[in-house]
């Protein structure tokens, strides 16, 4: 079983390149999509287009179904909620830490403003 | 990079937030209690000083950060690494910045913390995937699927 901090890494680096990432968006647009639909808006050829979903399919971002001759492609969202899920843990801890920061300083302040008073 | 940040208006004068994040007293007044305890929180707000913290969460769990300030300019910025103990949670070592600034209210304090998750920073090189996340998670919501 791959682990949590694998498939993170995994995800992370589909997402680092921008022909990826418009892969995906494109499948986000569309239920399903043939390679050849996916490759058609890039200057690249077909093989590249091959070789990018691999590494999608790879970190579960996308997965392929063969039908005949047509490969069909299609969104797997479960890879990235876990990476947005991994980013907002981060986010949600630090506003809650900064709650508390903010409460405490706020009291310090009045108490500041009762002595100068 | 991978970096997020948090910006918060605080009803208290600069140097009153400053030593509230710095000094060990301090943090261990604010750290908890809505994280649990502090259970540790040791500091030395000078460059090349360190700082350890360990505290506990409401779900039991036990987490320890320590590092160093690389830079503080009191009552200004502070710029300090952050390392979790175990590492298990985020392997490696991140950046903790912050910086205040007077504000008619009080403060205006603004945390970035960056290089988090150095796996996928080294991977990531120029590119930015965090924006591109962001965008993709905005679809997703629009789309209705629950994150």
């Amino acid at each position: 079983m791959v682990n949590y901090q694998d498939r993170l890494n995994r995800t992370f680096a589909a997402l680092v390149d921008p022909t990826r990432r418009a892969i995906l968006a494109q499948l986000e647009r569309k239920e399903s999509a043939s390679i050849s639909e996916l490759a058609q808006p890039f200057s690249i050829k077909l093989p590249a287009v091959m070789k990018h979903l691999d590494v999608l399919d790879d970190a579960g971002l996308v997965t392929r179904s063969k039908s005949g001759r047509t490969v069909t492609v299609r969104l797997r969202p479960q890879p990235m909620r876990e990476a947005v899920a991994w980013l907002r843990r981060y986010e949600r801890f630090w506003s809650e830490r900064l709650d508390g920061l903010a409460a405490y300083a706020e009291s310090k302040e009045a108490e500041a403003q009762g002595k100068d008073r | 990079m991978t970096s997020l940040s948090v910006v918060r208006r605080i009803r208290a004068r600069p140097a009153i937030v400053f030593d509230a994040i710095t000094t060990a007293e301090g943090i261990a007044q604010w750290w908890g209690p809505d994280a649990g305890p502090v259970l540790l929180s040791e500091s030395d707000p000078r460059v090349g000083g360190r700082y350890r913290l360990r505290f506990r969460m409401l779900d039991g769990t036990e987490h320890e950060t320590s590092g160093e300030f690389l830079e503080i300019v009191r009552p200004e910025r502070v710029l300090m690494s952050w390392r979790w103990k175990d590492g298990l949670e985020d392997p490696g070592e991140s950046r903790v910045e912050i910086t205040l600034r007077a504000v008619p209210e009080g403060t205006e304090l603004t945390l970035t913390h960056a290089q988090l998750h150095d796996e996928e920073t080294r991977l990531s090189h120029e590119q930015g995937w965090t924006g591109a996340l962001g965008k993709l998670q905005a679809q997703f919501s629009t789309n209705g699927t629950a994150i």
